[in-house]
């Protein structure tokens, strides 16, 4: 049975890790860091987890050691945030291209300058074409599970690719939630073990990861990869289903809050989604048919399934907490921009760039996304910052 | 410059995977055979290359140790030469021969 107790959402991460069973922790423990490695390193160190917890001198070093053991068949984690995964940023598309199976926990914060420790995803979006899984969370139960379910989507034969569990830096890490908290037995139900890996470095039979690829070759490895990460799709379906089955909480691509009827929809990732449903129940009490979409699964972005969780819509509205610099608006709002292109839907399509910097975006902030989106403020295709409250 | 049977079967091999689709590719390109890097003959540029003079050649080594591509060898007789299957023919080994027993002759 499940044990319910209250944890920081850090400490919810380290205990899915350390269920997961794993064999190689590999960390840099200074800010940007939070608390999931201190704890884990505290568990390694009591003898409650069999695992090599490596102190290495950088996050480009933690996924650097993450790499290695990876390839040589360990189930590996590390977890960073903010400037630690720019830090990592060469490192992650090696782990990927080499299709090494790594989950990686991110307190997404905002990159400097200037010095800011504090929420937003600047850090994820930098790194958003490195070629791994990412998935958002909202909160204690659904970081422990989704990071639980990474090792299960990355080890799994038909994906071989690592995975990143992404969660808001500090109103999620720093808070203290609920957590219903699985028995081990349960857990080796969905999880076994240790990992099998297929490919691996043995010196009994040597292999090389990573040689030199020619013109000749790359493209054809790239194709490999990028087709590996978009078929990937199905298997998080699948193991987010089994999931379900075995510890009774459903997960799907996208989460849909009050969508039935609704003319209007937000669409958000992470822990954002939470103020926003509280937003959308205030707009239900005052007549306004409008729903939350919260996406779960960003890369491989699930296309179909967006489309088909829109095609009633008025209005769509996307809320980044990112700015693609000298772009054109956020990053989820270029995908649904591009998405809905040749969709064929006549769709309202708004974005709206908040809560950078750890900058809240308060109920009345998202109400007032649905007043300029209603009102043709923010006029269809366009994107607006919402700067101190207000927008240009 | 000679090919070995082994090397003319890998280079087969090599050039088979580069027409072939890309779904068909090894898994993440690993390579699941050790040192086949050596059936790459990468001495194919040349401008120049060492040859060593077997009289003069006092055995030090020194261009053994100098060589950046490892592609010196000792032959036979003791002496030292450049293996031209890998030589890029950059006259290190020449301008540190301590008896000048190696000459830079260029590739016709």
């Amino acid at each position: 049975m499940a044990r319910r107790i209250a944890v920081k959402d850090s400490e919810a991460v380290a205990l899915a890790v350390k269920l997961a069973n794993v064999d190689v922790i590999a960390a840099y423990p200074i800010t940007p860091q939070t608390h999931i490695v201190e704890v884990l390193s505290q568990m390694v160190a009591d003898g409650e987890l069999d695992a090599e917890y490596i102190n290495v001198e950088s996050e480009h070093s933690a996924m650097s050691a993450c790499v290695g053991a990876s390839a040589a068949g360990a189930r590996c984690f590390t977890a960073t945030a903010g400037q630690g995964l720019a830090l990592m940023h060469e490192i992650l598309f090696i782990a990927a291209g080499n299709r090494l199976p790594i989950v990686m926990a991110v307190a997404n914060r905002c990159l400097s300058p200037n010095l800011n420790i504090w929420g937003d995803q600047s850090d994820v979006m930098a790194s958003r074409d490195c070629g791994w899984i990412l998935v958002f969370a909202e909160n204690a139960q659904e970081i422990f599970d989704l990071t639980l379910t990474a090792f299960r989507i990355g080890e799994d034969e038909r994906v071989l690719l690592p995975v990143m569990v992404n969660f808001d830096g500090f109103t999620s890490t720093h808070v203290v939630e609920w957590l219903d908290l699985p028995e081990e037995e349960q857990v080796r139900k969905f999880l076994p073990a240790h990992r099998k890996a297929k490919y691996r470095l043995d010196p009994e039979h040597p292999a090389t990861f990573g040689a030199i690829g020619f013109p000749e070759i790359q493209f054809e490895l790239k194709r490999s990869w990028e087709h590996a990460l978009v078929e990937s799709k199905k298997v998080v379906k699948e193991v987010w289903e089994e999931f379900g089955r075995i510890f009774g909480r459903r997960y799907d691509l996208i989460d849909a809050y009050q969508m039935e009827d609704a003319e209007t929809a937000f669409l958000i990732m992470g822990g954002s989604s939470g103020t926003c449903r509280a937003a959308v129940d205030k707009l239900r009490r005052e007549g306004f048919k409008v729903g939350l979409l919260k996406l779960r699964l960003y890369r491989p972005f699930p296309k179909e399934e967006l489309l088909e969780a829109i095609k009633n819509l008025k209005n769509l509205i996307v809320v980044d907490k990112h700015i693609c610099f000298g772009g054109l608006g956020g990053p989820l709002f270029n995908d649904m921009r591009s998405l809905l292109y040749d969709a064929n839907l006549n769709l309202n399509l708004t974005g709206f760039i908040a809560g950078i910097g750890g900058r809240d975006i308060r109920v009345k902030d998202f109400e007032k996304m649905v007043e300029k989106t209603v009102k043709g403020e923010v006029p269809p295709g366009k994107y607006a910052f919402m700067v101190r409250g207000d927008f240009e | 410059m000679e090919v070995e049977p082994e090397a003319k079967k890998k280079m087969a091999e090599l050039e088979a995977m580069l027409k072939a689709d890309w779904r068909s590719i090894p898994h993440a390109l690993i390579i699941f055979e050790p040192a086949t890097s050596r059936y790459y003959y990468t001495g194919t540029w040349r401008t120049f290359r060492p040859v060593t003079d077997h009289e003069k050649c006092i055995r030090c080594a020194l261009c053994w140790v100098y060589c950046p591509e490892g592609a010196v060898r000792q032959v036979e007789d003791g002496a030292y030469e450049a293996d031209l299957r890998y030589c890029k023919g950059c006259g290190i080994c020449a301008a540190e021969c301590p008896v000048k027993a190696i000459e830079m002759v260029k590739e016709e």
